[in-house]
């Protein structure tokens, strides 16, 4: 049995807050899914709304430090991500874009990702599509087909709406095939620290 | 161990008055901090280099040149010259020019420059800062050891029979260290040639700068130049000193919340516990930089940041005051006391002459 390493972040401002619902949703059905595969899940969920004045601190100095750099640290060694957004302005909130503004852009390389949004009305739904996607693209991260938004009406009825149950399913099910294939803990990323390019390479590297 | 200051150059309104000085005041201001260096017994004064405002140092060696004339032990060099946009061919010129009129008192720190718009407005590319960085200072490094270069890469026009001068005075080209904050390859490149490897250290987390020291000192020692602990390391530091630490808390706040790089973000309370800032008294000082030792190794050279974010001259002088009667003789004698017989202080002009004479080289020398 092997330990697989789930990151959910959820940047809900209130407390409780429905982004953090869906975020606690979808990091269940992951963790399911992946213990039906034999895998022990080592799950953390972040409210970015804890490292607020950490972010926009880390983007004044360049550095993340404290428990805004374990959480940076875990989120590069994770095996997937989860990641909830509430949408504002048709688009992620800034909050979220704050967190992945200040990852180095090859962090998550490779790594599988559930993107997940809550608002005010279904209207908003295509923003997973027009905005949370892409931006994961850009970090070249794998994002799941299924991305899982959640309207207000979807909690209707005790938790006992089908159609949200079952996009929260179709959703954990598609990164839980991911990140079980995946072998844990193996970025798909060169460090820099432990394998310097030797000074050769370095120098007549576009010679060779 | 080296003691001494570096400026960025930044002319910054004073927070508590808004008064800016004129280009003039701050460049005279500069030359004043750097002879008050050498009166109160600092080693070195390194000066930035800029190309935008609000900064004035654009010429290094001008500068230099002018403070080696009125000074007459102090070590002059830079922090940093920018390898990537400056041609490698004027910095060889300029630098030996340098090291000839102030009887050798030069080193430079290199580095690639953050500042997006240089390259361009210098004919270069930032995608292109880490190549740059290696090629331009392979041929620097050329030009100071050969009197004849025939050269050819990707970044500048070829050249044939090409003979830097003036000659490197003795035939000892200045000592360079390789500053960086980010860059494995720069450590690597620091190794590779045996120079010296300077860490910013202005931010931590320490644990970034120590995984870049210690992969520079890891390398040094597999290219041949000695154990990892020989390895010439220099840090960066940041200090407000007066002799009553809450005095010191009291001054300084309003720098901090209105100095130009971390202004307006964390506390001067957090900044100092997560970064290497020290405000406080000469003691409070002293206890943190002995601490760099404990997490870096053996070192070789402290610079300190002293007169930025709009602080006015009369206080950078009483900072300089502090530090040279009450913090560095007591750090002199400490880290000498503790450092072992074998690893080296910071090259000087007359070390490497004396090395020269004994023909050691590098291994590019060893294998070319």
């Amino acid at each position: 049995m092997t330990t697989r390493t789930i990151t959910v972040i959820s940047a809900g401002l209130g407390q409780p807050s429905s982004t953090r619902l869906l975020a606690d949703r979808l990091a269940e059905a992951t963790t399911s899914r992946l213990t039906e595969r034999g895998h022990e899940v080592d799950l953390e969920v972040v409210e970015l709304r804890d490292h607020a004045r950490s972010l926009a601190n880390t983007l004044l100095t360049g550095f993340a430090t404290g428990p805004l750099g374990e959480v940076v640290e875990r989120v590069g060694s994770s095996d997937g991500l989860v990641a909830v957004t509430p949408v504002f302005s048709a688009s992620y909130s800034g909050l979220f874009k704050l967190f992945f503004d200040v990852l180095d852009p090859d962090l998550l390389v490779g790594t599988p990702v559930l993107a997940g949004a809550t608002g005010g009305t279904a209207r908003h739904s295509l923003a997973l599509e027009h905005a949370v996607r892409p931006l994961f693209s850009y970090l070249r991260s794998v994002v799941v087909p299924t991305a899982v938004y959640a309207a207000p009406e979807d909690w209707a009825g005790g938790g006992a709406d089908t159609a949200l149950a079952d996009r929260i399913g179709r959703a954990a099910e598609e990164l839980a095939a991911l990140v079980s294939t995946r072998e844990p803990g193996v970025a798909d990323r060169r460090d820099g620290f432990e394998q310097p390019t030797p000074f050769e390479d370095l120098l007549f590297g576009d010679q060779r | 161990m080296q003691f001494g200051i570096f400026s960025v150059g930044d002319v910054t309104p004073d927070p508590t008055n808004g008064t800016t000085p004129t280009e003039a005041e701050r460049i005279r201001a500069m030359v004043r901090i750097a002879l008050k260096a050498e009166e109160v017994g600092l080693d070195v004064f390194a000066t930035g280099e800029h190309h935008n405002p609000p900064f004035v140092p654009s010429s290094p060696t001008t500068m230099l040149g002018y403070v080696a004339a009125r000074t007459e032990r102090l070590i002059l060099s830079t922090a940093t010259t920018l390898i990537t946009t400056n041609d490698p061919v004027k910095i060889a010129e300029d630098f030996a020019m340098l090291q000839h009129l102030a009887d050798g008192r030069v080193d430079l720190m290199l580095g690639r420059g953050n500042t997006g718009p240089v390259y361009p407005w210098f004919g270069q590319d930032i995608r292109q800062g880490i190549p740059l960085a290696i090629e331009n200072y392979h041929l620097l490094h050329r030009l100071w050891r050969e009197d004849v270069v025939d050269w050819e890469g990707r970044f500048r026009t070829p050249l044939q029979s090409f003979t830097s001068t003036p000659r490197p005075l003795d035939g000892v080209p200045p000592f360079v260290w390789h500053g960086s904050i980010r860059s494995p390859e720069i450590a690597e490149q620091a190794a590779y040639y045996g120079d010296g490897f300077f860490a910013n250290n202005i931010f931590w987390p320490k644990e970034h700068f120590a995984r870049l020291i210690e992969l520079y000192r890891t390398r040094f020692e597999h290219y041949g130049h000695g154990s990892a602990d020989q390895a010439i390391v220099g840090l960066g530091g940041q200090v407000f000193l007066r002799r009553n630490s809450q005095d010191a808390v009291r001054e300084f706040r309003p720098y901090f919340d209105n100095a130009p790089v971390y202004g307006h973000g964390p506390s001067l309370e957090e900044f100092t516990e997560q970064t290497p800032l020290t405000v406080g008294s000469p003691q409070e000082a002293i206890d943190r930089t002995l601490r760099f030792r404990e997490y870096f190794g053996d070192y070789q050279r402290q610079l300190f940041l002293v007169d930025h974010a709009g602080l006015p001259l009369k206080t950078v002088l009483e900072q300089l005051d502090l530090l040279g009667e009450e913090v560095i003789p007591v750090l002199r004698r400490e880290f000498e006391s503790l450092r072992p017989a074998h690893v080296p202080t910071a090259p000087t002009h007359e070390s490497l002459r004396a090395r020269g004479a004994q023909g050691t080289t590098t291994p590019e020398e060893g294998t070319a």
